[in-house]
């Protein structure tokens, strides 16, 4: 029996295996790390039912009907205006640029209606680029607004049936039939390229490391930034093809309407795979093995999967997890993408999210020249 | 004559660990210099510091003549440095990994250099072979290859011998002689005492300190030793024996003879003419050897690594 198994030597094997596991200080610290992080994203994070939505109010009078309207959607706390604006126009540019989920239009005419006893209607657009979102509001929307309209008029439900009512005309914009591949399909454009870019270059110089051609490399004439634009550049091409495969694919296979402008969809892309590249060559520069570059790339990963809006409604998340998924790129690139693809958004529209993003690709780019070590040091 | 090499106090330190502890260091243009020292003495860092890979705590001084401090990209560009690890790709082919090299050194037209230097190494046939496929002898003489190739004026080798067979080594010194001869500095880092033999100096530095700097001759003589070579029955007894007399240092066999060294030859003479009055044990003065001396300043210097 000893000669297949001996606990002793065993116990050998096993001391060995965790005297090692204690050394690496990085992979100590996932085993414990992702877990917790795991529980906590998904524990207080996650919600499939978001609420405060922002919703911009279009109205060109201020009587009391509209006030307990607006007051009525408010306390089912899905919604919560804060624009206010007088015409559609404004309220579209709120919509694109992603500002505002809905739009809560109530006609002028709408408070000589009830009060005639006529039918009156009011209109809600939805953004349903991420149907999930707009569905728990636009499902309690009906009753509430009948019952306040009621109320306010001083009448019973059952005059209310008699008389003409309240009819809540629902548009679910950008996605009429709520299909949830609308939503996925561009968030998978910026999932696919995160994890691939990451992960090919987060390794790129732990693995000269590791194989001892840094030495050379360094004791060579060729400066950080050289270097650095020569790890990222075959990436970069990398990503494009990538970009390529997957435009074509969500076209043909899902349907996936492209209303947006191309060239705009590839700009922010462009910029988007900039940030993504520099990122990883950023965790190659912490990590010191190829092994501890992919473990921080799959930390990195995980909570921007979960944060980032791709998905779980971003509005769903508490503050905290708002604030956190703002510092992923992920974030903003879907808002970018989302709003050119479905949405048609022009560069206006999306500026602010793509600014956001190249100034992603400054500080990564900043960081990634500060820990490069020029020496062995 | 101007120098190759001239650093003053070097210092590096590593946490509290001080690795290169004021190390001054002249070297001519055109000599080959061997630079000794046990394991962990600090002769990879010295070499770093002047190939601005690293940087000295403390010091100054010039390679090349470019400043060691304000000008690292300069001496970049006019020293070859061959790691002791084969530090080439090995996923790329010998001619890629040379045109690589060629490029970064912006070397016009790059193919006419890598083709030279096949030419040269004699790999010419096997140029698209994965350099990671090669034997260690033809490794270390493409690495030197590449070192070379955009003609420094000063090459640090740092064990680049190691884990190389006899004849390999030859030819790979034959080489170093040659190019000294053109005008080409050497330093050489190395644990083979043959191959010190072959420098035209040497430094020997111990535990971060430079203890000895000269010839090999230079260095025998003032390292002031005394040996006596003994032969005799049951040489493994009396080796026990002659470590404990008095004013014996080292006792080390060699072959059928024990060498007995000490730096006090009244003491060690007296010592051993007990011993050679036994029967059938001569005891005789010999030459110092050079590993006899650097045996002598390994168990002299204090142990920082613990």
């Amino acid at each position: 029996m000893k000669r297949f198994f001996s606990p002793g030597r065993l116990a050998a094997l096993l001391l060995k295996e965790f005297i090692q596991m204690r050394r690496d200080r990085i992979t100590f610290a996932m085993m414990l790390g992702v877990p917790l992080m795991q529980l906590v994203l998904f524990g207080y994070a996650i919600n499939n039912d978001p609420k405060y939505l922002p919703a911009a109010l279009v109205t060109t009078s201020q009587d009391h009907y509209t006030r307990a309207m607006v007051s009525a959607l408010e306390l089912t706390d899905y919604y919560r205006f804060n624009h206010v604006v007088g015409s559609a126009a404004e309220a579209e540019a709120l919509m694109e640029s992603g500002a505002v989920a809905f739009i809560v239009t109530i006609p002028a005419d709408f408070s000589r209606k009830v009060d005639r006893g006529e039918q009156a209607q009011i209109l809600i657009e939805a953004d349903a680029t991420d149907p999930s979102v707009a569905s728990g509001a636009i499902s309690t929307l009906g009753t509430v607004a009948s019952q306040a309209l009621t109320r306010e008029r001083g009448i019973t439900p059952a005059e209310a049936e008699a008389g003409g009512g309240l009819d809540v005309v629902v548009h679910r914009r950008y996605n009429p039939e709520g299909l949830s591949q609308y939503n996925i399909v561009p968030g998978l454009l910026g999932v696919i390229l995160q994890m691939t870019m990451v992960m090919m270059t987060s390794i790129a110089l732990t693995r000269e490391q590791e194989r001892g051609t840094m030495e050379n490399l360094l004791a060579m004439p060729a400066s950080p930034l050289e270097i650095m634009l020569g790890k990222i550049l075959p990436y970069f091409a990398v990503g494009a093809v990538q970009v390529a495969v997957v435009l074509t694919t969500a076209g043909l296979l899902f349907g996936i309407p492209f209303v947006g402008g191309m060239s705009l969809l590839l700009f922010a892309v462009f910029i988007f795979v900039m940030a993504l590249v520099l990122l990883g060559y950023t965790i190659s520069t912490i990590a010191r093995t190829q092994m501890q570059a992919m473990q921080l790339t799959f930390f990195f990963f995980l909570p921007s999967l979960l944060l980032s809006g791709f998905m779980f409604p971003f509005r769903g998340m508490p503050q905290w997890a708002q604030w956190l998924g703002e510092t992923f790129p992920l974030t903003h690139f879907l808002r970018v993408i989302r709003a050119v693809m479905l949405k048609g958004a022009d560069l206006p529209a999306v500026a602010f999210e793509t600014g956001i993003l190249a100034l992603f690709i400054l500080i990564y780019a900043a960081i990634a020249l500060m820990r490069f070590r020029r020496t062995l040091d | 004559m101007q120098h190759a090499i001239d650093v003053h106090d070097l210092v590096k330190s590593f946490g509290d660990k001080t690795v290169v502890d004021h190390v001054s260091m002249t070297v001519d243009t055109g000599e080959i210099v061997g630079f000794l020292g046990p394991n962990g003495s600090g002769k990879t860092t010295t070499i770093r510091l002047m190939c601005g890979l690293l940087t000295a705590d403390e010091g100054h001084g010039q390679v090349l003549g470019y400043d060691l401090r304000t000008e690292p990209l300069k001496i970049k560009r006019e020293v070859g440095y061959m790691t002791q690890r084969f530090s080439f790709y090995e996923d790329l082919t010998i001619a890629e990994n040379l045109a690589f090299v060629a490029r970064l050194y912006n070397m016009k037209p790059a193919n006419e250099h890598v083709n030279q230097t096949l030419e040269d190494l004699g790999l010419t046939t096997r140029r698209n072979q994965l350099a990671g496929t090669l034997s260690g002898g033809w490794k270390q003489r493409l690495a030197l290859a590449a070192c070379i190739m955009h003609k420094p004026r000063l090459l640090l080798l740092d064990e680049p011998t190691a884990g190389v067979d006899p004849k390999a080594r030859r030819d790979f010194w034959d080489e170093i002689h040659r190019l000294a001869a053109d005008g080409l500095t050497v330093l050489v880092s190395t644990h083979y005492m043959d191959e010190a033999e072959r420098c035209h100096r040497i430094s020997y530095i111990s535990y971060g300190k430079m203890l000895a700097s000269g010839t090999v001759a230079e260095v025998v003589r003032d390292a002031g030793l005394t040996t006596f070579v003994v032969e005799g029955p049951r040489l493994e007894r009396m080796a026990r024996e002659i470590e404990r007399l008095p004013g014996v240092e080292q006792v080390a066999p060699f072959g059928a003879t024990l060498h007995v060294v000490g730096s006090d030859v009244e003491a060690l003479g007296a010592a051993l003419e007990e011993i050679g009055s036994r029967p059938g044990v001569t005891v005789a003065r010999g030459e110092t050897s050079l590993e006899d001396v650097f045996i002598q300043f390994m168990g002299d210097a204090t142990d920082n690594m613990s």
